[in-house]
């Protein structure tokens, strides 16, 4: 184990990466879910299906795959990605297509009176959905939210086969280099663990900010 | 005075129930009007249709002098836009059975924040006016809660305050005391009793409290399978009606009062 620990600087280097692809592919994932979930339910036939078909496409394919595909097969359509970018943009996407069905239920979820509320108060569409509907089914996307998030940094491991130096890529390293198998792989394993852990503490926090003084979060999840 | 509302020969239908068969309505400016009749007598949707929440299939509904549903275009009348029932709803506010406030927002912010994003008002504007109504509807000290920390009667005080911010012209009540515990039926029966004394609002409330009724309105409609039995005072309408249905609605509600 004291042959491994001495890597520590590439173990230190491979965390940052990791944590690096988890948090820029988060706020991708984030965004996409946001834009495509509330697509799903537009007044306009075309948006819907165009949303559709991109949560089949991400769902329904490997994410290792389309990986691949963006690291590998758009430069030779001239599209460029460094390693980096074409795994946040794989992960983010791909964790995008499911965190899109978690905005839509939780919007879904906000009740009919709530809406009617609304056009009572004679506010738009776009000011019930900014003020009234999406601040109520914000406490309830967080948990599902919150999942996706582990979802993603376990993810985050394929990119190191598109090269990236992320915890997976180093603990390679460290077995080329050292011959050991164990050690390695359980040092990462528990490394990804802890970053885990505080995850989702993280994320507790986050649920607690939103739901302070508020009854949402109970009248969602019924 | 003038009529600010008009029903002609409204229909609607939900399905194959015709709920509203060829109605005739008309309600003067600034006055008080209850609405009573059994259950599925079609007395929510009526409301509803007002506050654009439910479309008409036939006829025509106007609102202070201009169509509700429609709009005229080039000289022809075709179905209302969005917009155009944006600017009609302007003259509309509604209380709803089950209050309907927004559980995200404390007592105060809920009657704030239409003010300043509908109305434009500034924030100072709209804390003012908040304020003043919380005092008109006896929840000054409640001003900073969640919804969900208030009683019904409570809530059901807010979302009248609610609703009275945005100074409608006419305001619909839809059974606002039904959902509530019994012993909190009166503190708001008195907020609507004083906004019926006070003002020059057009006011309808839907209601199963004969006696609210009596004492609230200029007029009693006693309604029937979408259509209008017998309409008059509240006096003419509970000692004596005419017409037997009503008679034995109101007989039947006693007993089932007492
Ligand atoms: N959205 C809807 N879809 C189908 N049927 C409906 C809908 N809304 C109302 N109805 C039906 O239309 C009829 C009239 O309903 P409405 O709510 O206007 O009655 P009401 O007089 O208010 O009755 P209550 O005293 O029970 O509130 C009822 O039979 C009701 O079931
Ligand atoms: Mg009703």
């Amino acid at each position: 184990m004291n042959e491994v620990i001495e890597f520590y600087p590439i173990l230190i280097k491979g965390t940052i990466t990791t944590i690096q692809l988890t948090v820029l592919g988060a706020i991708l994932a984030l965004i996409v879910s946001f834009i495509v979930g509330l697509a799903r339910i537009s007044s306009f036939a075309a948006i819907r299906v165009i949303a559709i078909v991109y949560l089949e496409f991400f769902r329904g394919s490997s994410a290792l795959v389309q990986m691949f595909f963006i690291y590998f097969v758009l430069p030779m359509w001239g599209i460029y990605f460094d390693a980096l970018t074409a795994g946040v943009v794989a992960c983010g996407l791909n964790v995008g297509a499911y965190g899109s069905e978690v905005v839509r239920g939780a919007v879904l979820a906000v009740g009919k009176e709530q809406h009617e509320a609304s056009k009572a108060l004679n506010y738009s569409i776009y000011k019930k959905y900014r003020y009234v509907i999406i601040p109520q089914a914000i406490p309830i996307m967080i948990p599902t939210f919150g999942n996706l998030l582990i979802e993603l940094l376990k993810l985050t491991a394929v990119a190191s086969l598109i090269t990236i130096s992320d915890l997976t890529f180093m603990a390679q390293i460290i077995r080329v280099q050292t011959a050991l198998t164990l050690e390695p792989f359980l040092l990462i394993l528990i490394i990804y663990f802890i970053i885990a852990t505080i995850l989702v503490q993280i994320v507790d926090l986050i649920a607690k900010k939103f739901s302070k003084g508020r009854n949402i979060m109970t009248a969602g999840d019924k | 005075m003038e009529n600010i509302i008009q029903f002609e020969n409204v229909s609607k239908s939900f399905g194959d129930l015709q709920v509203l068969n060829k109605l005739n309505l008309e309600v003067k400016d600034g006055e008080k009007l209850a609405l009573i009749g059994p259950s599925g007598s079609g007395k929510t949707t009526i409301l509803r249709i007002l506050m654009t929440l439910e479309t008409i299939d036939d006829g025509f509904v106007s609102v202070n002098g201009e169509y509700l549903w429609h709009e005229k275009n080039d000289g022809k009348i075709i179905p209302a836009s969005e917009n155009h029932l944006h600017k009609m709803r302007d003259h509309i506010g509604m209380v709803f059975q089950q209050f309907n406030l927004f559980p995200h927002l404390t007592a105060i912010e809920n009657v704030q924040q239409p003010q300043t994003l509908i109305k434009k008002k500034t924030d100072a504007e709209a804390k003012e006016k908040a304020e003043e109504l919380f005092h008109l509807v006896g929840l000054g000290d409640k001003k900073d809660q969640y919804p969900h920390q208030l009683s019904g009667g409570q809530q059901q005080r807010v979302a009248i305050a609610r609703a009275l911010a945005m100074d409608p012209k006419i305001m619909l009540f839809d059974e606002v005391t039904s959902a509530l515990d019994p012993e909190l039926v009166d503190e708001v029966l008195t907020v609507l009793r004083k906004l019926a004394s006070d003002s020059d609002t057009t006011m309808l409330t839907v209601t199963h409290e004969m006696n609210f009724a009596r004492e609230f309105a200029d007029r009693v409609l006693f309604f029937d399978s979408g259509q209008i039995v017998e309409s008059g005072k509240p006096e003419s309408i509970f000692s004596n009606p005419t017409k037997k249905r009503t008679k034995e609605f109101l007989k039947k509600f006693i007993n089932n009062v007492n």
